[in-house]
C-alpha cells in the first residue's frame, strides 16, 4: 500500500457564515464542511477533481490517519499516485455532505439557536443543496472550475447535478453506478429502511441525542436491507450460499445461516458509527433527486445546458441502479449532442462494484482521465 | 447547438494516410459537422480522425471492453452496446450518417441492423468483404474456403457468420427498400476500382452508401 497510497492525510474544516438557503425552504444560517485533499493544486488551479460520496461515505476518500492507520479512505483503491484518479496529476477533494455525521454540519451538530443538537430540527437537504455547499467550498479554495467531478451511486447524482447547476465550472463528469432518478422499487427499499429507524423506540422523534441513546436496532435493520440491495444474488450465493452457522438447524430465530450472521454483523457495526438522522436525510435526498422533473420529465432537456463531457459507467449485476438506468442518462446526453462515453462493466459484485478494484473498470477510468487536460 | 467537439488532446489530427484504407475512403464521404454514429468503431480511429478534421458530432458503438478502453484513450466518445440488440436509445433520424465498417458479416441480425441504421440515420455506409471476389471464387473452385486479407480467418475460427457478395447485398437492399446511392470497391492491393468496374468480380472489399428508398 505504501507506494501507491496518498499516505497520511488529515481532515480540514471550513466555516461558512453566509446562510445557505435549501431547496426544502429551510435555511442553515451558518455551517461547516469537513474535507480532505490529495495531491497538489497547480498554479493555474486547473487540475482539481471533486469526489462526491455515496450514502454512507465521507470526506475520507483516500489515505489513512496517523493516529488510526487502519482507517483507510473508502476509495483508496481508486485515488492515489499511479491509481486511476492519479494524484500526481490531479488535486483531489473529498467533502463530507451537509447533514452528514463525519464532521460537516448535520443533525448531531449544535443548533446555534437552541444550544442543543439539531436533531429533528435539521432541515431536509437535497443533492442540489450539497452541490451548492460544495461550490462554496470550491470558491474558498480558489477553484473556479473542476477538471472533473466524480461520484458513484448518490455521488454520481451529485456529479450529474454539478454539470446542471454549474455548467461552466465542470469540464468532465464521471457518473458511476448511478441513476437519473429512483424507481418506485428504490424508494420502497429506502422507505423500509426509514421505517426501521422511525419506529425504533429509541428514536424519540429524531431527538435521541438528548436522551443519551441512539436508535441502534432501527439503524441496524436499515443497513441490513440496504446491504442486501448493494450485493447481487450471485455474489451472495457464492459467498454464503445456504451455509449454516452451527452445522445443523437449531429451529430458532437466532442466526441459522451464515448470511444472517453477516448481515447482523454489518448492521451492528454500522449502527455503532453512523447517525440515524443522517441516514434518514440521505435516503430522502436520494428519493427526491430528479433533474428532469422541472422539464416535464424530459431528461434530455435537463441536460441541454450542460457543458461537460460525460463518462457514464454501470455494472452488469447492479440491480439497485441497473445498467438500463445509466443508459437513460446516455440516451438523454446523446439527444442533447453532449460528448458522452458509456461502459457497462461485467462484474459479479452488484451495486457495490463501484467501490471495488476491477481491472476493466479501473483501466477505463484511467484511460478517460488520461485524456483530461489540466 | 453542437457541443461535441474535438477532444482537447487530439487537436493535431493524424494524417488520412494513417487511417486504414477503407476508413479513409469512408471519411471522404463524411461532410463537415455531420452527426455520425460509427457501429463497431473498434479503437475509434475513424471517429478521432473525423472529429479532428471535420468537426463531426460523433459517437462510436463498440461491444468489446478493450476496444472501448482504446477509444477512451483517444478521447473518442464511445458507447458500449451489443449491436445485435439494435440501436434502442437512439432516436429516429438523429444522425446524418451511420457507419459500419467490416462488421456486418459478423452480425446475427443482419436485416435488423441495416433497418436500424437507416432508422437512426439519414444515410448509412456499410463496408464488407466481397465473398465473390475472383480470388475467393478461385479458392472455392480449388475446393478450399478462401483466406485473404479481407477474409483473414480460417473457416474454424472466423468471427464472421455471414458470407455474402456485392450481388447478394444488392438483392437484400432491394428487399429492405434500401437504395444504394453509391458504391466503392477496392482490389487486394487496396486500390480503388473504377466506377464502372464489375465489383462483384473484382472487389475484395466493397463500400456502399445507403439511404431509405
Amino acid at each position: 500500500m505504501a507506494v501507491r497510497s496518498v499516505g497520511v492525510v488529515s481532515p480540514q474544516r471550513m466555516v461558512f457564515d453566509e446562510p445557505l438557503r435549501l431547496k426544502s425552504g429551510g435555511v442553515l444560517p451558518r455551517y461547516e464542511l469537513v474535507y480532505e485533499t490529495y495531491g497538489e493544486l497547480n498554479a493555474a488551479k486547473t487540475n482539481a477533481v471533486l469526489v462526491c460520496h455515496a450514502l454512507s461515505g465521507s470526506h475520507h476518500v483516500a489515505g489513512y490517519y496517523e493516529d488510526d492507520p487502519k482507517n483507510i479512505g473508502w476509495w483508496d483503491n481508486f485515488v492515489g499516485p499511479g491509481k486511476p484518479l492519479d494524484t500526481r496529476k490531479f488535486f483531489v477533494i473529498g467533502v463530507n455532505n451537509l447533514g452528514g455525521c463525519y464532521g460537516s454540519t448535520g443533525p448531531k451538530s449544535i443548533d446555534p439557536e437552541t444550544g442543543e443538537p439539531y436533531g429533528s430540527r435539521f432541515p431536509f437537504v437535497t443533492v442540489e443543496d450539497w452541490v451548492e455547499a460544495q461550490a462554496r467550498l470550491a470558491d474558498r479554495l480558489g477553484i473556479s472550475e473542476f477538471a472533473a467531478v466524480i461520484g458513484g451511486s448518490l455521488g454520481g447524482m451529485q456529479a450529474l447535478s454539478w454539470a446542471l447547476q454549474y455548467p461552466e465550472r465542470v469540464r468532465h463528469v464521471l457518473a458511476i453506478a448511478t441513476t437519473p432518478k429512483l424507481t418506485a422499487q428504490n424508494i420502497a427499499f429506502n422507505e423500509v429502511a426509514r421505517q426501521a429507524i422511525l419506529s425504533d423506540p429509541d428514536f424519540h422523534g429524531g431527538d435521541y441525542y438528548r436522551y443519551g441513546v441512539v436508535p441502534k436496532r432501527g439503524l441496524m435493520l436499515a443497513r441490513m436491507i440496504g446491504h442486501i440491495t448493494y450485493l447481487s444474488d450471485d455474489a451472495m450465493a457464492e459467498k454464503f450460499g445456504r451455509a449454516l452457522k452451527h452445522g445443523a438447524f437449531r429451529y430458532s430465530y437466532d442466526v441459522e445461516f451464515e448470511i444472517e450472521s453477516y448481515l447482523r454483523y454489518q448492521g451492528e457495526k454500522f449502527s455503532r458509527y453512523f447517525d440515524a438522522n443522517t441516514y434518514l436525510l440521505t435516503t430522502r435526498a436520494l428519493d427526491y433527486y430528479d433533474p428532469a422533473a422541472e422539464y416535464g420529465g424530459d431528461l434530455a432537456q435537463a441536460f441541454a445546458r450542460a457543458q461537460a463531457r460525460f463518462f457514464v459507467l454501470s455494472f452488469s449485476t447492479d440491480w439497485r441502479f441497473s445498467p438500463a438506468r445509466s443508459r437513460e442518462i446516455v440516451s438523454a446526453l446523446v439527444h442533447s449532442e453532449k460528448p458522452v462515453s458509456y461502459l457497462e462493466i461485467e462484474s459479479k459484485a452488484g451495486h457495490d462494484s463501484f467501490l471495488l478494484e476491477h481491472p476493466h473498470y479501473h483501466a477505463a477510468v484511467r484511460a478517460y482521465l488520461n485524456q483530461v487536460a489540466v | 447547438m453542437s457541443t461535441v467537439t474535438t477532444p482537447a488532446t487530439n487537436e493535431t489530427a493524424q494524417p488520412e494516410s494513417a487511417l486504414r484504407f477503407d476508413l479513409a475512403a469512408i471519411a471522404r464521404w463524411v461532410q463537415p459537422e455531420e452527426r455520425v454514429l460509427d457501429l463497431g468503431c473498434g479503437d475509434g480511429a475513424l471517429l478521432a480522425y473525423l472529429s479532428a478534421t471535420k468537426r463531426v458530432v460523433g459517437y462510436g458503438i463498440e461491444n468489446d471492453v478493450n476496444r472501448v478502453i482504446a477509444c477512451l484513450d483517444r478521447g473518442v466518445n464511445v458507447i458500449q452496446s451489443n449491436l445485435d440488440q439494435g440501436l434502442a436509445g437512439f432516436e429516429d433520424g438523429f444522425f446524418d450518417r451511420v457507419i459500419m465498417s467490416q462488421a456486418l458479416q459478423a452480425m446475427h441480425n443482419t436485416q435488423g441492423i441495416l433497418q436500424e441504421m437507416l432508422r437512426v440515420g439519414r444515410e448509412a455506409v456499410v463496408s464488407f468483404p466481397n465473398f465473390a471476389f475472383w480470388k475467393h471464387r478461385k479458392s472455392i473452385l480449388e475446393g478450399r474456403m478462401p483466406v485473404s486479407e479481407s477474409l483473414p480467418h480460417q473457416w474454424f475460427n472466423t468471427p464472421n457468420i455471414r458470407f455474402f457478395t456485392v450481388a447478394d447485398f444488392t438483392t437484400l437492399c432491394d428487399l429492405l427498400d434500401i437504395e444504394i446511392l453509391e458504391w466503392m470497391g477496392f482490389d487486394d492491393q487496396h486500390q480503388p476500382l473504377p466506377p464502372d468496374a464489375d465489383l462483384n468480380f473484382l472487389a475484395t472489399l466493397a463500400i456502399a452508401r445507403l439511404a431509405r428508398r
